[in-house]
Parts: C-alpha cells; structure tokens; sequence
C-alpha cells in the first residue's frame, strides 16, 4: 500500500507535516466505524480496515526514519526487516566511542553538563545524517536510493543512542 | 522475554569482556552493529605465528542475547585455528544459547564478528 496516495500527497521525503496530520484527522472522521454503525456487515468492516490502515500510514510518514523506510520501499528497496550486519568499522568505532561516552555520564562530576554534551553531539550527526538521507532521496537514483538506505541504517543507530540517553536522564533524576 | 539459563549466566558472568591493544600486530578487531536493534559489537582476537586464536576480548552494547553471543564466542575461539574460528555458524551459537526466533539476529551479529575479526588480521597480514 502506499502511504502518500492514502493522504493524496506526492511521495517526498520532504512532507508538510501539519498539512499530514490534518488529513489524517479528516481521514478518520471520514471512516470512523461510528459513522457506519447502520451499515452492513461488510462496509463496517470496510471501515474498521480503513481505520487500521489509516493509522498505520499516519504512524509511518509521521517519523523521517520510517517515512524514509516506506519511501525506499515503493522504490523496490526493502529494509525495514533486514538482519544483515552492519560493517562500516569507522562508523561503529564512533558508535562505540559514543557507547562509552553515555557510560560515563552517571559518574561524571557534574552529569547534566555531560548529558548536554552528548546530546549536542547526536543532534548534530543526526542533522546533517538527515540532511544527507533527504538529499539522497530527492535524487531518486539506484545509486542515491542505496546511498539513502545506507544513511537509515546509520541514523537507526543514532535514534537508538537518543533513547539509550534518555533512560540515563531518567535515571538521574529519579 | 524469558531468557534461558545459559543467557543469563554469559549476561551476569560475561567471559573475556574488555580490549587489547590495538596496535599490536598480533590482534586483529571486528566491528559489527544492528541497525534494527542499535546493537554494537566489538570482538578481538590474538593469533600467535601458528596461525592459532590464543585469546580474545570483546565488548558489546546491546541486549543479553548480543552480550551472551559475543561472550560465548570468545570462549569457543580461543585455540582454534582461524579456519576453524571460520567455520563457527550463527546457528551453533543460537542452539547453545537456546536463543528464542527473535533473538537470532543477535547470534547472526556474533558470527559476522567472528568473520570481521579474522578479515582484519588477514588484511593486516597483506591477505
């Protein structure tokens, strides 16, 4: 299925996302299962179908990353359920240093100021990360998409630091 | 997730957690992660002038399963020849760990350390 044609937007990395969340709401309205109380058996679940589906669409194109995924996708690049390792060991050395760092934080002198410098650091990979994964699938080559996918998985594991960090702020301040 | 009893020991108890040196020529690294999960896993290896693995040290971010994996290979490693070291399969792993089917991607991730490791001394080595 494809996510952009459900809401009638062109299939861009690049989404408004105001103009997404108003015709989502729209959309549910339209298919509330409220709506189709009197209907048949078979519409009623028509609509229930639809609403399934709605929100899954609303849930993918909301967040860059799977936004990105499903977008590859139409494209003929399926990743999001791929169990091959990644091997980029320049990549995974920062990972690792990144790792040690967030390690640290809850015996360091003062761990707010450690906190803060972690997540400056992943705010901005991720920035230009994305910015990179933005461009690459603007360009829409075979190469570019491969590219783009490559950027994914790089940007998963940052999406992963970021809540790896927000567990140690957590703990800190519980 | 209910994990199996010899998950928890590598996970409480994890065998030959830690680094070498890495400009000593006789230790190569291997470098793998899982973009699903964010795993990160580093595995080393020291091979004596025989070619035989006499020690190795890992270190890994990541779930029990991923610690249990990395810890259980470089107990399976250690004097084995690096054709043999090779010749470990995802599989061995998940059946000893009894690791359940969603946790088989962290067994997958501990062989191809196991490959990365022995290509970066072979590379080292001028192939």
């Amino acid at each position: 299925m494809n996510y952009f044609q459900l809401f009638d937007l062109p299939a861009s990395f690049e989404l408004d996302l105001t103009e997404l969340g108003s015709r989502y709401l729209a959309l549910q309205r339209k298919f509330h299962p409220d709506n189709y109380a009197a209907a048949s058996n078979r519409d009623r679940l028509m609509s229930v179908q639809q609403t399934a589906n709605i929100n899954d669409a609303y849930h993918s194109l909301k967040q860059p990353l799977l936004r990105a995924e499903h977008l590859l996708a139409l494209r003929g690049l399926k990743i999001s359920h791929e169990q091959r390792s990644f091997t980029d060991p320049v990549f995974l050395m920062q990972q690792m240093e990144l790792r040690e760092q967030l390690e640290e934080i809850s015996s360091s002198d003062n761990p707010d100021d450690a906190i803060m410098a972690v997540e400056q650091q992943l705010q901005q990979q991720r920035k230009v990360l994305l910015k990179q994964l933005a461009a690459a699938l603007e360009a829409n080559t075979a190469e570019q998409n491969q590219q783009a996918a490559e950027l994914v998985r790089k940007l998963k594991f940052f999406f992963k630091l970021q809540h790896e960090l927000e567990l140690i702020e957590q703990q800190i301040q519980d | 997730m209910a994990y199996s009893n010899k998950v928890i020991d590598h996970y409480e108890n994890p065998r030959n957690v830690g680094s070498f040196a890495k400009d000593d020529p006789s230790i190569a690294t291997g470098m793998v992660g899982a973009p699903a999960c964010g795993d990160v896993m580093k595995l080393q290896i020291k091979v004596n002038e025989q070619g035989i693995i006499e020690d190795a040290k890992f270190k890994t971010y990541g779930c029990g399963s991923a610690i249990a994996s990395s810890s259980l290979v470089t107990e399976w490693v250690k004097g084995k020849s690096l054709d043999e070291a090779q010749q470990i399969k995802n599989t061995d792993i998940a059946h000893e760990l009894a690791l359940p089917p969603v946790k088989i991607h962290c067994s997958i991730l501990a062989e191809d350390a196991i490959k990365a490791a022995i290509a970066d001394y072979k590379q080292k080595r001028g192939g």
